[in-house]
């Protein structure tokens, strides 16, 4: 059994500090990491490693510095990694970075089943693991919260749609992205990290996929979308009154009748 | 094919047991908002399974409403919509295709798009036609600190919209338009089986008047106890930040934010919550916002328009108190 994980690299969010004069990210104020998601992705293609002799492969696209992610994944217990690096892949938009790694994908061949997190912290749109689903013609699953039943043949899992949470089945091959509920990541062994710490990590350019890529579909020659513009938004105006302390007593009374006033209007 | 082969907009009118979702009567305003400026008209695709008052979406502005009927359609199978979306936008060729954002919508539409080979802009805030003709397509990126402004060079353009980002298109009962009713085009494979539903969703948050959230300042999982009296008391639900999600006291479908539900209640309660750009992300649409943190310098003070600084444990109580109080009074 074969299983992508698909990864990336992005800057940590929940440092990253932001310059809002130029609407652009502090790119000294915080380091770069695996998409927290994508860790879960990785520790549910290695519980399935466990139970089946599965080899597990990460698969990321970006700049050369991204092959950072592909060693913290092997460090993590994936079996091998690839980048997928180029100049000619920068300026992708989803599309065009889902198109590429399905064609990454076709390229490795024999691929059961393809495992990618919800959504990435920086892009936030959702998109590429069904993108990339559509591409290699496989069913997929989103927002799998929960790995049921783990066979050789099919998976079943839990995930929320509609307004409830369903039990689904997907036979291979097949693609699932996943959300944070589904598992608590393992630590990256220290062997293996000093193992990989020199390692060579295999990267893949444009040349290396010949008739399986139009160079027209990679890159921001092959994305749908533009920037056009960045704007900066304006801060909502709000009330904005406080009470500390002492003031308590009013606090109370004022946010009280608020909260009744409101209250009527919905009636 | 050039771009004057498209026309009309086209919006994906969600239903769930035979429900058509109110994200589907947003877009529908929307689109109309857009269509005036194009000149051109609105479609809406209703997949689902027999019995659904199409006529609805009519009532919402949609001009034609193409209802695909089919048993099948009651079960979220995106791999089965998807074949027949893609059908039926083949045959149309609208210029413009507005899908929600729910969770079936965003696993739906990329696959959609990638279907169709064109762009896809995910959760868009604001949707304008510019002097072209083109739709300009702005969304928040880097958790909301700027705002893109993007534009779609293929056709058709395709966009998601969050729940609750747009108002509701009126329901006006004397207007008029046509429902083509079509089985579908393609049928349903076995690749994914959906097996059961397991439990239906405890409460909808986006669709509260009144919620009261606590967050990592509330300490232990009872103090939710206290927040639950509170908002029952003002007819509302309790919400919470995510690190109250992580460390497991309360459910996903609680969870107000970016990576959440977003909101649009008439009041927002935030109780000991810091008021990160996350967490703020999903509270902009509140009319009003009220804060009670310990530290004056949380930034939730900073959106809030009424702030308390205090305890959680010590001004809750009280303001529970005080509200009964006042509809003792009325009463
Ligand atoms: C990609 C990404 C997505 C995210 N999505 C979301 C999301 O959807 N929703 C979300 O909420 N967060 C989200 N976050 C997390 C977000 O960045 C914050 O970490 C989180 O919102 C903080 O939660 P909090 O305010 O409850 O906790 P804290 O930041 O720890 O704040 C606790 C507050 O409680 C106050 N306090 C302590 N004791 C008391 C008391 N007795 N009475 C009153 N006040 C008290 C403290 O002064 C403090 O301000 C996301 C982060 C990332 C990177």
């Amino acid at each position: 059994m074969k299983i992508i994980v698909l990864i990336k690299q992005v800057p940590e969010m929940e440092r990253v500090k932001f310059d809002t004069t130029r609407g652009v990210i502090n790119r000294k104020s915080a380091g770069v990491e695996i998409n927290p998601f994508d860790l879960n992705a990785l520790e549910a293609a290695l519980q399935i490693k466990e139970e089946f002799a599965a080899e597990v492969i990460a698969l990321s696209m970006g700049p050369t510095r991204a092959e950072g992610v592909i060693k913290e994944a092997i460090a993590r217990g994936a079996d091998d990694g690839i980048l997928l690096t180029d100049r000619k892949f920068s300026g992708a938009d989803t599309r065009a970075t889902a198109y590429l790694l399905a064609s990454a994908i076709d390229k490795i061949g024999n691929v059961d089943l393809v495992i990618a997190g919800e959504m990435t912290v920086d892009g936030d749109t959702a998109q590429v693991g069904p993108q990339t689903a559509e591409y290699l013609g496989l069913a997929h699953i989103a927002y799998v919260t929960k790995l049921e039943e783990i066979t050789e043949d099919y998976l079943t899992v839990v995930a929320p749609t509609w307004d409830g949470n369903y039990s689904k089945k997907i036979n291979y091959p097949g693609l699932i992205t996943v959300t944070k509920d589904l598992n608590t990541p393992r630590l990256p062994l220290l062997k293996r990290k000093l193992e990989v710490r020199e390692a060579e990590v295999e990267k893949w350019g444009i040349a290396d996929f010949e008739t399986e890529l139009d160079p027209q579909d990679v890159g921001l020659k092959g994305s749908c979308t533009r920037v056009r513009k960045i704007e900066v938004p304006s801060p909502v105006e709000r009330e904005g009154k406080m009470w500390t302390g002492d003031q308590l007593r009013e606090a109370i009374t004022e946010v009280a009748q608020i909260c009744q006033e409101k209250d009527r209007m919905g009636e | 094919m050039t771009e004057k082969e498209y026309n009309g907009i086209f919006v994906f009118a969600e239903q769930r047991g035979g429900e058509i979702h109110h994200v589907s009567y947003e877009l529908l305003n929307k689109a109309e908002e857009l269509a005036a400026e194009l000149n051109c008209p609105i479609f809406a695709a209703l997949l689902g399974p027999t019995g659904i008052k199409a006529e609805e979406l009519i009532y919402r502005g949609a001009n034609k409403v193409y209802y695909l009927e089919d048993q099948a359609f009651g079960q979220p199978d995106e791999l089965f919509y998807k074949e027949n979306l893609v059908d039926l936008i083949d045959e149309l060729k609208p210029e413009i295709i507005l899908v929600g954002a729910t969770n079936f919508g965003r696993s739906l539409a990329p696959r959609v798009a990638a279907a169709l080979d064109t762009g896809l802009t995910a959760d868009c805030t604001e949707l304008r036609v510019d002097q072209a003709g083109k739709l300009l397509q702005i969304r928040p990126a880097f958790s909301e600190n700027i705002l893109a402004q993007i534009e779609t060079v293929t056709y058709p353009q395709m966009a998601t919209v969050r729940y609750k980002e747009f108002v509701e298109r009126k329901r006006d009962g004397t207007l008029e338009g046509e429902i083509i009713k079509k089985r579908p085009t393609k049928v349903q494979d076995q690749s994914v089986e959906i097996l059961e539903l397991l439990e239906q969703q405890e409460i909808n948050i986006a669709e509260a008047e009144v919620v009261v959230a606590g967050g990592k300042g509330i300490k232990k999982a009872a103090g939710f106890e206290l927040l639950q009296r509170l908002a029952t008391e003002l007819g509302g639900v309790i919400g919470a930040s995510r690190d109250i999600i992580d460390v497991g006291y309360l459910s996903k479908e609680y969870q107000i934010g970016y990576s959440g539900y977003r909101i649009a209640p008439k009041i927002y309660i935030a109780c000991g919550i810091s008021g990160a750009p996350q967490h703020v992300a999903g509270i902009k649409e509140a009319d009003k916002i009220i804060a009670i943190n310990t530290d004056p310098s949380a930034p939730i003070f900073e959106v809030a328009d009424y702030g308390i600084v205090g305890d959680l444990y010590q001004v809750i109580p009280r303001l529970i108190e005080e509200v009964e109080e006042d509809e003792r009074r009325d009463n």
